[in-house]
């Protein structure tokens, strides 16, 4: 089979991947209740962010599976975006 | 017989994406609903916000990353020919993804024990904000949980094909497409959590 690159990942990623995702998880619940404003916000939602990229990558394999997937994901979450940004604008100057 | 059994992984595996796309737009757009909801009703939304248990929601979240970590590894176990240990790391899997929905079930109840749930007159009496939080929370983790009993569903499927021999190491995108479909209700859960039980 051609696109059966039958690429293996060894245990050992999935473990250090794990750690890192409990250790952000952890993170995020610490800065929060900590209390900073608007910051809390951004924080809690980048750290969401890199967590899901780690996710998407390494558990989903889009870092070794074929382009196609991963350019169809960043599509579809700029289409979010857009979505969340134009009809926040349209809230934000009613 | 040498009949050639024709199979198109890349096929399979594009199917299952562009099904998981529809999924993160379904939930992409109740996010859009939430924040617009939060603008308008932010006092009410940090108040409501507060009586959620941060406790409960992190043993969860760790719940779902470990057992995303086991099935990822399942897949592992089952290209190194370890039929054994496949079945054994998909089992813990279906294991925490119910001890995720028992959690999801005490918290739940505590709510409706105190009269918290879509519909309740003494919600009502909270005022607009809190209809709108808790309606948001009881659709949105509902509509998760949901997705957690398909999955728990798929996998058990997938555990039984594994165990006849339907699934083997060099026949195995149904349990990479399985594994797909859980890592997305972990992803959205990534979202959920800090938005329901961390933003106060």
């Amino acid at each position: 089979m051609e696109n059966e690159k039958n690429h293996i990942i060894p245990y050992k990623t999935f473990l250090f991947v794990l750690a890192g995702l409990i250790c952000l998880t952890l993170t995020s619940v610490l800065v929060t209740q900590i209390s900073l404003g608007p910051l809390t916000v951004a924080i809690a939602l980048l750290i969401a962010a890199v967590k899901s990229s780690f996710v998407l990558r390494i558990f989903m394999h889009l870092k070794f599976d074929n382009k196609m997937f991963s350019i169809g994901v960043i599509a579809v979450i700029l289409l979010i975006s857009v979505v969340i940004i134009i009809t926040l604008l349209d809230y934000l100057y009613r | 017989m040498t009949t050639e059994i024709h199979r198109d992984d890349l096929a399979s595996k594009t199917g299952m994406w562009l099904f998981l796309f529809t999924e993160m737009l379904l939930f992409g757009g109740l996010f859009v609903v939430y924040s617009v909801y939060r603008y308008r009703n932010p006092i009410a939304f940090h108040l409501a916000a507060h009586e959620l248990s941060v406790a409960i929601g992190t043993i969860n979240t760790i719940i779902l990353l470990i057992s995303s970590s086991t099935i990822a590894m399942s897949i592992t176990a089952l290209q190194k020919q370890n039929k054994k240990l496949a079945l054994l790391l998909l089992g813990i899997t279906v294991f925490l993804g119910l001890a995720f929905l028992v959690n999801k079930y005490f918290e739940w109840g505590e709510h409706i024990k105190e009269h918290i749930y879509p519909g309740s007159p003494i919600l009502a009496l909270r005022g607009q904000g809190d209809v709108l939080f808790y309606g948001l929370y009881f659709f949105m983790t509902g509509l998760h949980a949901l997705h957690i009993i398909i999955g728990l569903i798929f996998i058990a499927v997938i555990a039984v094909k594994i165990y006849g021999d339907k699934i083997t190491f060099d026949n195995f995108v149904l349990l990479e497409n399985s594994g797909l479909y859980w890592h997305l209700v972990d992803l959205i859960w990534i979202f959920l959590f800090p938005l329901f039980y961390l933003i106060t």
